[in-house]
């Protein structure tokens, strides 16, 4: 940004489309980003909800086999590319990086706003794979994606797109952190969630390129017939699964991390208690995000994999509980004695704690090499899946959401409404995916359309409890819309939380800040006298 | 950046140079029959290229101690996907 700000208006005052389409404000393309997500976000739950719906009978009763699985395809792709990816980094975190290190904006602007439409090119390029839709599953596993009549190339060159989007979104944060933190914001100085992004923005620009590699790889095959995977032309299928995994186990922490680093901001504001282990829990992101590209192989135990790298990534898997468990028990040491107050987004705060321990505490069934052999594409996974990043990362996200909603509108929240709602979500949540950890570990595999009947109460269970997530999150998004529409104004504080972004007016200004502010503290600081550090 | 900090026109066609001069020992090599070490000469010819381009071309020659973090770190990433992937392709 040059120079001072000549106007205080808030962000939102400017009207017209154009103000949106060629707005450099990361605030208003981090609502842009949000919109877009949360569409998708709709989107997939549709598509699992019709799932679902398929799922309540044995047999295959309302679509056609290829139908289901086109239907858990698209709700997983769009989910992890389009919604659950992006969601918090480039939505919440290109709100509330530059907010929160004191500056006007992130350090390239441009490239900031490009990087939203070679998202929307990426997105349109999906969209336009359904003229012939993927029925691969999100993994586009080889041989059968190599093969099958589906818009795989397309799909995948979408999802490349996307991709790019996402390397400039990391990097743009990255040089952000470094460069623009105001006068007196040390490293130890920031909010965790800086700390949070910035790991993930590392994960972001290291490990995107390699499934965008990976992807164009699969694109030659298909397109121009040069073996990668074919094994009969001397290819190995297995590759795949190495190149795609080392880019998506990483990439969970790209969906974590963030998630992770709003809880870290929303815990002792609504404890009234310095954040316990400020050190500890910065470092552990950037140790997740490292040790989170040593056990890719994980997800190949049963692929055929050698018994060496089996028993290698088996091994250093165990390794990723350990930094993940320091964040836990740090969050419960800020609640101890704390004073403690339930609004809405330490609601889903408490909800992610619980929920990401039982999706955590399941992982070491899947690492463990002989369990595994038990529980692999099993439902048992689909629980485990759900309950890291439904019930970590999208809590997390919803968390971030209610924390910041007066931030972002200028609007206060009907409390009563976003506490029924989150009841209803705590409840079908666990409804739906607790049920999937019994089905799994009876046996139910995934992605089937039928299944024996023996599994059938249980289906049904999860199916009613999809139901009543689904109101939970439609009564949650409406009290969205009446609080833009209808809600209180909101003061610049109503948290009386110490970080930047707090310190403005709610909504900022379009320059975030009247003047650039001097950092003299760190911002946990809650019942403490000021001039500490971490 | 001053021309100083970048590096002189001579230095640029001095690794342009190398640059082609190890693109035809890469071709040259290929028609050598090396077994396995044929990809080991290739991958270390064409890293001496990849270190030219970045240390002369994109400066990385004169830029702090940051930016270098920055640019030899994730080769350690690509040590680990190539380590990785061989510990099962080789041991299978």
């Amino acid at each position: 940004m040059n120079g001072e700000p000549e106007t205080g208006r808030g962000y939102l005052e400017e009207r017209g489309w154009r103000s949106w389409a060629y707005t450099m404000d990361h605030k208003r393309i981090g609502v842009m980003y949000l919109c877009t997500t949360i569409a998708f976000f709709f989107i997939g739950g549709i598509f699992a909800l019709l799932l679902r719906l398929e799922l309540l009978s044995p047999q295959a009763k309302y679509f056609s086999d290829h139908a289901y699985n086109v239907f858990f395809t698209l709700h997983g792709a769009m989910m992890i590319f389009l919604f659950i990816i992006p969601a918090i980094p480039s939505g919440l975190g290109n709100f509330f990086i530059p907010m929160h290190i004191g500056a006007r904006d992130v350090a390239f602007p441009r490239l900031n706003l490009a990087s939203y439409w070679i998202f929307v090119a990426g997105f349109l390029v999906v969209i336009a794979s359904l003229v012939s839709p993927m029925d691969t599953g999100w993994t586009f596993y080889t041989p059968y994606s190599a093969k099958t009549g589906a818009a795989v190339a397309t799909l995948s060159f979408g999802i490349f797109l996307i991709g790019m989007s996402s390397i400039l979104t990391g990097l743009n944060f990255i040089v952000t952190i470094h460069m623009m933190r105001a006068p007196g914001m040390t490293w130890h100085r920031m909010p965790l969630f800086l700390w949070g992004m910035y790991a993930t923005s590392i994960i972001q620009v290291i490990a995107t390129p390699v499934v965008g590699v990976t992807f164009l790889l699969l694109a030659m095959e298909r397109i121009f017939g040069v073996a990668f995977f074919d094994p009969s032309k001397g290819g190995d299928p297995v590759l795949f699964q190495h190149f795609f995994w080392f880019y998506s186990h990483p990439v969970v922490y790209v969906m974590i991390l963030p998630a992770m680093g709003i809880i870290s901001e929303v815990i002792p504001v609504f404890s009234r208690k310095p954040i316990f282990g400020y050190k500890a829990i910065a470092y552990s992101s950037l140790a997740i995000a490292f040790l989170g590209f040593l056990v890719w192989g994980h997800h190949m135990f049963t692929s055929g994999m050698s018994p060496l790298a089996n028993a290698f990534f088996s091994f250093l898997t165990f390794f990723v509980a350990v930094p993940t468990a320091v964040k836990v028990f740090n969050w419960i040491a800020t609640l101890y004695k704390g004073s403690i107050t339930f609004e809405a987004p330490m609601l889903y705060a408490l909800t992610f704690i619980f929920l990401f321990a039982v999706g955590g505490l399941t992982g070491p069934f899947l690492g463990a090499l002989a369990t595994d052999v038990q529980l692999h594409d099993t439902y048992f996974v689909v629980a485990h899946f759900h309950y890291t990043m439904m019930g970590g990362t999208v809590m997390g996200f919803f968390a971030g959401l209610h924390y910041w909603f007066p931030k972002m509108t200028g609007k206060m929240l009907n409390e009563k409404v976003a506490r029924i709602a989150w009841a209803l979500v705590f409840l079908g949540f666990n409804v739906t995916f607790f049920t999937m950890f019994i089905t799994g570990f009876e046996g139910m595999p995934r992605r089937y359309a039928e299944y024996l009947p023996r599994y059938h109460v249980e289906n049904v269970i999860s199916s009613i409890g999809s139901a009543i997530l689904a109101v939970g999150i439609l009564v949650m998004f409406w009290n969205f819309l009446q609080g833009i529409r209808k809600g209180p104004p909101a003061p610049g504080n109503p948290w009386r939380a110490l970080t930047l972004e707090w310190q403005t007016s709610s909504p900022p200004i379009t320059e975030n800040f009247p003047e650039i502010p001097v950092v003299t503290d760190w911002p946990y600081g809650y019942g403490e006298p000021k001039g500490r550090t971490a | 950046m001053s021309q100083e900090s970048t590096g002189s026109r001579r230095t640029y066609f001095i690794v342009y140079a190398a640059l082609v001069a190890l693109t035809v020992v890469t071709v040259l090599v290929s028609y050598v029959n090396l077994g396995l070490m044929n990809v080991v000469v290739a991958l270390a010819i064409a890293s001496v290229k990849a270190s030219l381009v970045a240390l002369f071309f994109m400066h990385l020659k004169s830029e702090d101690r940051l930016v270098w973090g920055f640019a030899l770190v994730p080769l350690a990433f690509l040590a680990l996907i190539i380590g990785g992937t061989l510990l099962d392709t080789m041991l299978r």
